[in-house]
């Protein structure tokens, strides 16, 4: 017996998702201006609870990467793929690499972020998108 | 405020043992540990024990009393998670009971079983340490994620895979006359270059192993240890633990770790002891290029000088400061919950004098750090010989 057939969501994750599929991507912002990321009641760096959605930017740039070699369970088919950290005006995201050479990726390349899927379970990925 | 002596120190052969169950592990690193010290079962208050996989490992939840059980002692026991850095934060609780003299006897220790998986399931096992929204999603490995790290080091203040080859190639050859290390052959830098790429820019000998293995420490208040004349000629004189954001993409940058700096000051500032003291150092790499982060983390290297220590031979056993005399993780082996408590078991032995590498020991003062995950943890105890 389950609690449910269906499909758990992550409150303010899966929200987030969506909001950067359809290219309303956006980031928590508290009045000192400190970026993080949802689900977030509280500031990570100061403690405030007024925490408003800020739009992310269009356009970012690769701050490091890694091509994955040896990957998990849900990513061991899919290698050598690239992994990410990215920058959108100060506001850094994780994410896969697509749309580009894993050989021809760097540092500075200018990325947008998006979601796609992970091809081997299904799940929904960050991805960002060279430009 | 009592003072802490290291009584007595065990552990496993660190290897591939995937048949012998974590208790089996965890029973003969606490016995060997007890037969050190001297001292009676009977005596000990509390066990502090780490480990960071059994409920994926083995299936085990709630092991801290299964561990006393497996040990024969008949007290109470916690588990202590902290990823990689569990036991060195059971070792720290450890530390913090007898100095508040709640306790005069305590064991502390972990146990890790690695390789009765498959490597798919270790690999995301040791994933879980991670961000599970943020970065396992995106395919995050633990060895991507160091990955990260090392590229973003290398641009930022240069240096490159044959600084970090040097390091692997220095701790293999401290492993060598260790009995309790899982590799005791020696590697040159050409092997560790030609080996297979795991995550760019790392490669398969910047990596530790997976390890099976347990480690243990007795540990008594300086007034037992004189009223029952237990000999205990090592004291942990300062203690430190720091905290970071768990995932990287949260970091002012992926090439520091601020969390060993913070450990570190704590620890200096709690012995009353300065980095010019230390004559030996066990630091948590994990992968080749966190070896390099904890050096400059813990002090001993301005900002992008770390990682030509080992290079030019400033970190070797002849060297003016060694790191890693046991061999580190690299090559002594990474059984997760246990490496903590092995770092201050050999850097107990290297000051007794007792290790194969002893004589590599110029003073008194030792130095471990164990990290959690990518540094969103670490823990730094001083060790001094004092008598
Ligand atoms: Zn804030």
């Amino acid at each position: 017996m389950t609690w449910t057939d269906e499909e758990i969501r992550d409150d303010g994750f899966d929200d987030w998702l969506d909001a950067v599929a359809t290219g309303e991507g956006y980031y928590l912002e508290c009045p000192d201006g400190h970026a993080s990321l949802p689900p977030r009641l509280v500031c990570p760096d100061c403690g405030a609870t007024d925490l408003s959605e800020a739009l992310l930017a269009d356009a970012g740039e690769v701050v490091t990467y890694t091509i994955v070699h040896v990957g998990t369970g849900a990513f061991d088919d899919q290698t050598p793929y690239v992994v990410a950290i990215a920058e959108f005006d100060g506001v850094r995201i994780t994410g896969l690499v697509r749309g580009v050479d894993p050989d021809d990726v760097e540092t500075g390349a200018p990325v947008e972020v998006t979601v796609g899927e992970n091809p081997a379970t299904g799940d929904r990925v960050v991805v960002h998108r060279a430009r | 405020m009592s003072r802490v002596r290291v009584a007595g120190v065990g552990l496993t052969e660190f290897g591939r043992t995937p048949e012998r169950t974590g208790r089996e592990l965890f029973a003969e690193a606490s016995a060997r540990a007890l037969d050190d010290a001297g001292v009676d079962r009977e005596a000990v208050s509390a066990l502090h024990y780490g480990n960071f996989m059994g409920a994926l490992g083995e299936r085990q939840g709630h092991q801290a009393p299964l561990m006393a059980e497996a040990a024969g002692l008949q007290c109470p026991a916690t588990r202590y998670e902290l990823a990689c850095a569990s036991a060195g934060a059971a070792v720290r609780g450890a530390v913090q009971s007898v100095r508040g003299g709640e306790a005069d006897v305590v064991v502390a220790g972990g146990m890790e079983r690695m390789t009765n998986r498959t490597i798919e399931e270790t690999t995301e096992a040791l994933a879980i340490a991670a961000d599970e929204l943020f970065e396992v999603r995106a395919g995050v490995t633990f060895p991507g994620a160091y990955a990260l790290m090392a590229r973003s080091y290398f641009e930022r203040f240069g240096g490159g895979p044959e600084d970090l080859a040097h390091v692997a190639v220095k701790n293999h050859a401290n492993a060598v006359p260790n009995e309790y290390a899982q590799y005791r052959e020696a590697i040159a830098v050409e092997d560790a270059l030609d080996a297979p790429t795991i995550a760019d820019p790392l490669g398969l000998y910047d990596s530790c192993p997976v390890t099976d293995g347990a480690s243990a420490v007795v540990l008594v208040s300086e007034s037992y240890a004189e009223a029952n004349d237990v000999d205990a000629a090592v004291a942990v004189v300062g203690s430190g633990q720091g905290g970071d954001r768990l995932a990287l993409q949260d970091r002012t940058s992926p090439a520091r770790t601020p969390a060993t700096d913070d450990a570190a000051a704590e620890a200096f500032a709690d012995a009353g002891r300065s980095r010019e003291d230390v004559c030996a150092v066990e630091v948590h790499d994990c992968f080749t290029i966190a070896e390099v982060c904890a050096l400059e983390g813990l002090g001993f290297y301005d900002p992008g000088e770390g990682v030509g220590a080992a290079r030019r031979g400033e970190t070797t056993a002849d060297g003016d400061l060694p790191v890693n005399l046991s061999g580190g993780l690299k090559a002594k082996g990474h059984p997760v919950g246990a490496t903590g408590g092995s770092q201050v078991a050999e850097m107990t032995r290297l000051l007794r004098g007792d290790h194969p590498n002893s004589d590599a020991v110029d003073g008194t003062v030792g130095l471990t750090h164990n990290a959690g995950g990518t540094v969103a943890s670490a823990v730094v105890h001083l060790l001094e010989a004092v008598e």
